[in-house]
């Protein structure tokens, strides 16, 4: 139902090619995330498994391709939470957060008490029931990107696609960020598709890892396969050491040259 | 997937948004304040209680009855239609185009119902088509062709993607029509009067045949506005995030902009290019009671057509017998009371 297969897709923009032959697979409840230098496609990609992008090739959700898939029907299945998501300013929350409830809707329609229960059901889990009246733009930086979590969320897509959950958090709100989709992908089986750059992170949450150089995949393996000091060397123009944590993966970490 | 029970249980979630009831009360009063003192304002003193017997059909001095049902009804009615309208369609244009300071004419329908206008009474005046004055109708007919050829101009050059292409079209369109404009009324120095004031413009009317001829379009325009107000607020997320949501930008864009153009060419048509209106309105909605489209369409409705019914009696009461234009009244009262309620109020939150 909500596994991805992706067939030589090919993405260009005015010409200008940025995912070359690109193939994948995902399983049903795995985490793959997409790691590579800027400008490697990454965000590309994920665009193309949401359908926002015109692409050759093939993007198939469940054995079916993306663009077969009606506007709302695709909403269903894959919500996508952006890098720098849009919060207008004066917006509640909860207002924010019923907009998640969009793909359930028709065109006119109004939500009903149960995509309100949702609401509010799924700002309690998170832990934001608190925060459901507050302006957006009243937010810190660590709560607006679990709102926008919440956003998806509720949206109840199996598939999840995120692009640099990270980007602008503190090494402890990171943590707990990726700790909270973690934890969500295993209690709902969610399939989560990732770009990111922090590569330890990266390496410690995802179960694969697929590395992307100027619009190809180079290598797709687990963390202890493609974290190499060679790979990162070459690929990333980086000096690093990569250390064997106990138990906890790898950690990729920069040398002064 | 989310595992919700179906438990039936009254849902009770702060922060939804839902218009205030309080707002809505004050909406309806202010609406029925303005229609009381525009139905009793004018050169013949007319009492209230006589006004109410005539709306219930009682009898009445036939003198009085025949101003308030030729007169000052018809008026009355017209200002509240072109002014619910005028500032519903300003918040459907700031909403679809995410543009705080977009407002209905902002697809060039102002320059094109002036120049529909300002041809049909230069070159054809006094003419009426099946029993119907020709100026409001080319007015129409200009307005709308404006829009269209913006919008078709905007969709080649910048493929829809963008509404920055779009509102550049609608500027060219505009400029375009204006320079047309000019030219004929300059050339034609007879009618520059009628001319000047049909833009600034005027809701003068005898009887019921401009509230008859906006009354389908102002009705149909602002139910499909309402019906969007949802969609509307979702428009305000990033193209990307709508478009991940199942909702179509561009039918949502299309669709409202095709109905506020229908009903603000109708009421452009009866009233002339009010100013203002479309723009102050819905943000003074907007910093009093919320930003919601689910607070701003509907209340920018009553509000709108409150407004314009009081600045239309000032503008037929302050030089009386002569009228002021009333788009005048809009834009002198309209703007420093603008400027009021958004120093009394965070600025931030427009």
């Amino acid at each position: 139902m909500s596994s991805i297969s992706i067939n030589r897709l090919c993405i260009a923009y005015e010409g200008t090619t940025v995912v070359d032959s690109f193939d994948v697979e995902v399983a049903e409840g795995q985490w793959l995330s997409l790691i590579g230098p800027n400008g490697a496609g990454k965000t590309s990609v994920l665009r193309a498994i949401a359908n926002l992008v015109s692409f050759r090739g093939e993007v198939c959700i469940g054995g079916q391709a993306v663009t077969e898939f009606g506007p709302r029907q695709l909403a269903r299945r894959v919500a996508m939470l952006a890098q720098e998501p849009d919060m207008p300013a004066g917006m509640t929350v909860a207002h924010y957060v019923l907009l998640g409830r969009s793909p359930h809707l028709g065109y006119l329609g109004r939500e009903s008490d149960r995509d309100r229960r949702i609401v509010a059901e799924t700002l309690d889990r998170l832990g934001l029931g608190a925060l459901a009246d507050r302006p957006l733009d009243h937010l810190s930086g660590g709560e607006r990107q679990r709102v926008a979590i919440v956003r998806a969320l509720a949206q109840q897509a199996p598939i999840l696609l995120i692009d640099e959950p990270t980007s602008s958090l503190d090494i402890g709100r990171q943590q707990s960020v990726l700790e909270l989709i973690d934890r969500l992908r295993s209690e709902q089986r969610l399939t989560v598709v990732s770009a990111m750059h922090d590569l330890t992170l990266a390496g410690q949450y995802a179960d694969r890892l697929a590395l992307m150089v100027q619009g190809h995949v180079v290598a797709v393996g687990t963390p202890a396969e493609i974290l190499t000091e060679p790979a990162i060397a070459k690929h990333y123009q980086a000096e690093v050491r990569v250390v064997e944590l106990n138990g906890s993966g790898r950690a990729v970490v920069p040398v002064r040259r | 997937m989310l595992g919700v029970g179906v438990r039936v249980r009254q849902v009770a979630v702060s922060g939804l948004p839902s218009l205030p009831w309080i707002w809505a009360a004050a909406g309806v009063a202010a609406l029925v304040v303005s229609c009381a003192i525009g139905v009793l304002a004018g050169p013949v003193h007319i009492a209230p209680a006589s006004v109410v017997v005539a709306l219930f059909g009682g009898a009445v001095d036939p003198g009085q009855a025949n101003i308030l049902w030729s007169l000052r009804f018809p008026r009355v009615v017209l200002g509240l239609l072109v002014g619910g309208m005028l500032a519903v369609a300003g918040a459907a244009y700031q909403g679809v185009f995410r543009n705080p300071l977009a407002d209905p004419y902002l697809l060039g329908a102002a320059a094109g119902a002036n120049l529909g206008a300002t041809l049909a009474i230069a070159w054809v005046p006094g003419t009426t088509l099946v029993g119907v004055n020709v100026v409001p109708l080319a007015a129409f007919a200009g307005a709308g062709a404006a829009v269209a050829g913006a919008y078709a101009l905007g969709r080649t050059v910048a493929g829809l993607r963008s509404t920055t292409g779009l509102i550049l079209a609608g500027v060219a369109v505009a400029a375009f029509f204006n320079s047309i404009q000019i030219y004929v009324q300059q050339s034609q120095t007879s009618s520059i009067r009628q001319v000047y004031s049909w833009i600034l413009g005027r809701l003068s009317t005898a009887g019921w045949d401009g509230v008859l001829l906006v009354l389908p379009y102002v009705l149909l325009s602002a139910a499909v506005i309402l019906l969007h107000r949802r969609l509307l607020d979702a428009l305000s997320l990033g193209d990307d995030e709508v478009s991940n949501l199942g909702i179509s930008v561009r039918r949502v864009r299309l669709i409202v902009v095709v109905a506020a153009t229908l009903g603000t060419a109708a009421v452009v048509a009866v009233g002339g290019t009010i100013a203002f209106v479309g723009l102050i309105i819905p943000h003074t909605v907007r910093l009093l009671a919320g930003r919601s489209y689910r607070v701003v369409v509907p209340l920018s409705l009553l509000f709108g057509g409150g407004f314009l019914v009081l600045a239309d009696t000032a503008a037929r009461t302050m030089l009386a017998p002569a009228e002021l234009p009333i788009g005048v009244i809009t834009a002198f009262v309209g703007a420093p009371f603008f400027i009021a309620v958004m120093r009394s109020r965070r600025v931030a939150a427009l």
